[in-house]
């Protein structure tokens, strides 16, 4: 079938739209703003909510703007806002998830890239059967997993350490970015690997020299779901984590569910939006490089 | 003086002083509103004071959150040093697998034995003859809280039990007020259930059916009725929609709710709003009929760690969390009753002050963390879910109650 | 680099097949052991321990079947296979739907595309926790939709569905679609890329209107796409908990409990391990018969190289 990497440099496809100003070209734009409205609309109440003072949220209805901009539930969400007898907010969460997630991301990201590079190139017997029970493992719910990785983390003696929730996250990361891997890996001409193979190129030398710079476009979509998958987890933090390493998730449900006297709406919605930054700004950031790496990997040729 | 040299002298100051035997104690638990953590801050500063350090692991969420945590880092092998857990047959099977520590020498020289009242307390942390927790305060559910706001707007009398409360209800309502609060989750209603049968269909067919788990009973006339009243409760909470159990309190604080039926820990949000008993706010134990109160409660078990250091500390922390003074600023600061009779608690406020002369005439029952499983309480916990969410008969929600009660353990 | 240092990989010009497959399966040894040790040790450990009454910590003490035959007369069950029954059709539909719309939309030769693209993605990069979040507070009867609407004048209009049993599963649907369709509409605008223009041309000379080419062409067309796509949504769907945890907690009453969470408050709520492990492996199950043949079809049938 087609290539797709190739096409992806390719425009759209689609019929193109007659006048400017013609009937089906209205409908056109309207439905695509109607339907923007619905998708911005939590991010609007988010940011509205989050810049008003409770009094105002206690009267009015969550789309109106701010009468009065505060900043303040954002200063208390990162650095006031209490849970038991701690009170310095996420701040505390921040470099945790930052510490959790770099060596989350290189060691997840370094074993699926070579994983889907021996699955698509230098099969082996049974590998396609380990490559099935990993995909069937993408749907396994992660609670059910929760006490056999105790009982592992244990044996391991990794149990509450950084590296534990590491190899957690590198477990569970592996199925859907080996997918990624083999897809994208598979589409890659296969004369240039023969042609690798007749110069008497080796496994590694292959995978560092003629693979790993083609591949450039996938990474960037691993490292993209990787970094929201892992920053945005919330059960392997709690669950392998210690108070003193919790990542920022974690202090967010602290500060969302510590409710002291009344709910303070404005304060959850900014320390949501702290911790949901990372990813959105990574996403933000990438538009374009996602759509095509996914393509890529995801959509086969 | 230079500055480097003051610098350097206060570094291996505070190193020689950690280094003396200061250890970090981390503490698990899942007091996360106002009043409870008003109250974990005073164990945190007593731990303090000793010249060792609290490091608080708070878990939001309730204890439903917190448990995994809590057991999957016991059975990790990376444990707390102490954890806070309902006391009861929760930690049964910890125990039996020898990752808690035995704590009976503490208690010994503690004289536990003769100052811990009521002493169910202590038979709860008790296996096999050996203690395994610390009981640091006795919580009852069955309280019903009354705003006096809401009474005095509707031009009405604060009722004084709970049957001039159902005759106050349509009133109240009438004059724009939600005569019930209720936080829609099953807990909070199982805990409205149980003070609504205990008040009505009375003592005596409560303990047949919570302790004899006695099914027949609970298909009888007494418990008829009490499905009755709680049928007529879930009518006037139909407006109710909060979820968190401090949110509904906080409707009876403001006024915008006549009554919320909770457990004494609700005491703690009407301090941190500063109000006043008898002035804003009225509480009647028993719902004003029956003077008795369950007695569950939290306590701390410890885990086993091969530190001797940290065990040493583990013991330290066990006898400080059950001493008179920290007793008493814990307990006043929750809302809770202390779990040794030998303290004075004249500061306590009318609430409290309630709580204790029923414990000292020995109105006691035993609680339902330990007369029932946490798997019962779960689905004894969903009936009443489904019966305050929907429009369950009275009738079909107690044939469903009684076949739990048979098959409960 | 690492290669150059390595002597076997010079001093071998042609490397057999059998040395070959020494370094690919040594290079797969996490991937292995990760497929073995982690999803068929645990799985076959929780379908074991299933068979047990273990409470609060694992034991071996065997009960048979007792833990399936209390598990499919439990109400809490049955109420969250329904709920996960409506809330996978409608959302495997809708999102479906949606996210073809959304792409063949963009696929337009329009204006701001990838504005339009950012909007529609952005909420993937959210936890589900965000968006339960979000959307309880937007579906709040108080301060939301409903009075918002009623402000507008319309004074009888109901809509919370929160609080409503009825209906709460469709709160739930808002919000899981707003967060997943994003990334369906991302597969299939690829998908569409991936269609030569000459398809097209060839059904504007045939005289078929655009909607009737895109029904009748292009999506038989874009199969693997489809499944590629229902397969991400599918394996979403299974696992629902957060979302709900986050915005309903499952209430009111029962009303929004999904199986994983069912697994969740045995496990841990009730200290019932046996009959977590019990659901879990009806999960299991199900996941399975859903995905064999389509792995078979996948994966298994087709050799490379």
């Amino acid at each position: 079938m087609a290539d797709v990497t190739t096409n992806m440099a390719a425009g759209p496809r689609g019929p193109k739209p007659k006048k400017a100003f013609s009937r089906g070209n209205i409908f056109l734009y309207g439905t695509l703003i109607l339907v923007s409205v619905y998708y911005l609309l939590p991010l609007y109440v988010m940011i509205v909510t989050s810049l008003k003072g409770m009094p105002e949220i206690r009267m009015g209805n969550v789309f109106g703007p701010p009468l009065e901009v505060t900043f303040e539930p954002w200063v208390k969400a990162w650095s006031q806002a209490c849970t038991g007898i701690n009170c310095d907010g996420l701040s505390r969460g921040f470099g945790n998830s930052v510490r959790i997630l770099i060596p989350s991301i290189v060691l997840s990201i370094a074993i699926a890239s070579v994983n889907g590079y021996a699955l698509s190139n230098w099969k082996f017997k049974g590998s396609e059967v380990f490559f099935t029970i990993l995909i069937i493992g993408a749907f396994i719910p992660y609670q059910t997993m929760l006490y056999p990785i105790v009982i592992l983390l244990r044996e391991l003696g990794l149990m509450g350490s950084i590296g534990g929730l590491v190899l957690v996250h590198t477990i569970f990361g592996m199925p859907i970015l080996t997918l990624l891997f083999r897809n994208y890996f598979a589409s890659i001409p296969e004369e240039l690997f023969k042609a690798a193979r007749v110069d008497g190129a080796g496994f590694w030398q292959i995978y560092f020299q003629i693979m790993l710079p083609m591949a450039l476009p996938i990474f960037v979509v691993a490292v993209i779901l990787q970094v929201t998958g892992i920053w945005n987890d919330f059960l392997f933090g709690v669950i392998y984590t210690k108070p003193a390493t919790y990542p920022m998730t974690v202090q967010l449900n602290n500060i969302v569910n510590s409710v002291q006297g009344v709910k303070e709406y404005n304060v959850n919605m900014a320390a949501t939006l702290l911790t949901g930054l990372v990813p959105l700004i990574i996403y933000f950031a990438s538009g374009k490089l996602f759509v095509r790496g996914i393509a890529a990997g995801a959509v086969k040729g | 003086m230079s500055k480097v040299m003051k610098a350097l002298l206060v570094g291996t100051a505070m190193t020689a002083a950690s280094t003396a035997n200061a250890v970090e104690l981390e503490v698990t638990h899942w007091w996360t509103s106002g009043g409870e953590a008003a109250a974990v801050s005073k164990f945190a500063e007593a731990w303090n004071a000793t010249g060792n350090t609290w490091v608080d692991g708070a878990i939001a969420g309730s204890g439903g959150t917190a448990r995994p945590i809590i057991i999957s880092r016991i059975l990790g092998g990376d444990p707390m040093a102490a954890t806070q857990l309902n006391h009861g047959r929760q930690a049964e099977e910890l125990i039996e697998a020898g990752l808690l520590l035995d704590l009976t020498d503490v208690a010994e020289a503690g004289g536990w034995a003769d100052i811990v009242n009521p002493s169910s307390l202590l038979d709860a942390c008790t296996l096999d003859g050996k203690i395994f927790c610390v009981p640091v305060n006795i919580h009852s559910a069955q309280w019903i809280w009354l705003s006096h706001d809401a009474y005095q707007k509707a031009g009405l009398d604060v009722p004084t039990d709970w049957y001039e409360f159902v005759e106050t209800a349509d009133d109240l309502q009438a004059a724009g007020t939600l005569p019930l609060a209720m936080g829609q989750q099953g807990w909070q209603q199982n805990i409205a259930f149980g003070a609504i049968t205990l008040a009505v269909a009375g003592q005596e067919a409560w303990n047949a059916v919570n302790i004899d788990k006695n099914a027949d009973v609970a298909r009888g006339p007494e418990y008829t009725a009490a499905f009755e009243a709680v049928a007529a409760a879930r009518a006037f909470a139909a407006e109710s929609n909060v979820q968190d159990w401090n949110q509904a309190t906080n409707m009876v604080i403001t006024g915008t709710a006549g009554a919320q039926i909770m457990g004494d820990w609700a005491q703690g949000e009407f301090s941190v709003a500063e109000q006043v008993e008898g002035e804003d706010y009225s509480c009647l134990p028993g719902l004003g009929l029956n003077p008795v109160l369950d007695t569950g409660g939290d306590a701390f078990y410890f885990p086993v760690n091969d530190d001797p250091e940290i065990t040493a500390a583990q013991k330290e922390l066990a006898a400080l969390l059950i001493s008179p003074e920290v007793q008493v600023s814990f307990n006043l600061a929750k809302g809770s009753l202390p779990v040794r009779g030998d303290i004075d608690m004249s500061s306590a406020n009318g609430c409290m002050q309630k709580g204790l002369g029923i414990l000292a005439d020995g109105g006691v029952l035993p609680s339902a963390d330990i007369t029932f499983s946490q798997d019962t309480q779960l689905q004894l916990e969903d009936l009443q879910a489904q019966f305050w969410a929907g429009d369950m008969t009275a009738a079909e929600a107690q044939a469903r109650y009684a076949d739990i009660i048979e098959a409960a353990d | 680099m690492t290669v150059v240092s390595d002597p076997t990989s010079q001093s071998v010009k042609r490397p057999s097949r059998l040395f070959k497959n020494k370094m690919a399966k040594l290079a797969s040894i996490p991937m292995i052991l990760t497929a073995l040790v982690v999803f068929v040790g645990g799985t076959l450990w929780t379908v074991v321990y299933s068979f047990t009454g273990s409470r609060m910590l694992p034991k071996t003490n065997w009960v048979g079947f007792d833990q399936y035959e209390r598990l499919w007369s439990s109400d809490r069950w049955i109420i969250s296979i329904k709920n996960l029954a409506i809330y996978g059709f409608c959302s495997m539909i809708l999102t479906l739907v949606i996210g073809f719309t959304l792409a063949a939309c963009l696929d337009r030769k329009i204006r701001f595309e990838s504005a339009f693209r950012t909007i529609f993605l952005y909420p993937f990069a959210l936890s589900f926790v965000v968006t339960g979040l979000a959307w309880q507070w937007i579906l709040n009867p108080d301060f939301g939709l409903q009075s918002l609407v009623r402000s507008w004048g319309w004074g009888s209009f109901n809509f919370d569905p929160l609080n409503n049993p009825d209906i709460v599963i469709f709160g739930l649907l808002i919000a899981g679609i707003w967060q997943g369709s994003g990334l369906i509409m991302c597969i299939m605008l690829a998908g569409l890329r991936g269609i030569d223009e000459d398809i097209w041309k060839a059904a504007k000379v045939d005289g078929i209107g655009t909607i009737k080419t895109y029904l009748v062409v292009i999506i038989p067309m874009m199969r693997p796409v489809f499944v590629t796509a229902l397969v991400l949504i599918a394996s979403g769907i299974i696992k629902l908990y957060d979302l709900v945890v986050a915005q309903t907690g499952g209430g009111p009453g029962l009303s929004s409990e999904v199986p994983a969470k069912y697994v969740i408050e045995l496990m841990f709520r009730a200290q019932n391990l046996g009959q977590g492990f019990a659901a879990s492996t009806m999960m299991l199950c199900s996941v399975v018969v859903i995905l064999i043949p389509w792995a078979y079809l996948e994966f298994g049938g087709r050799k490379r190289g």
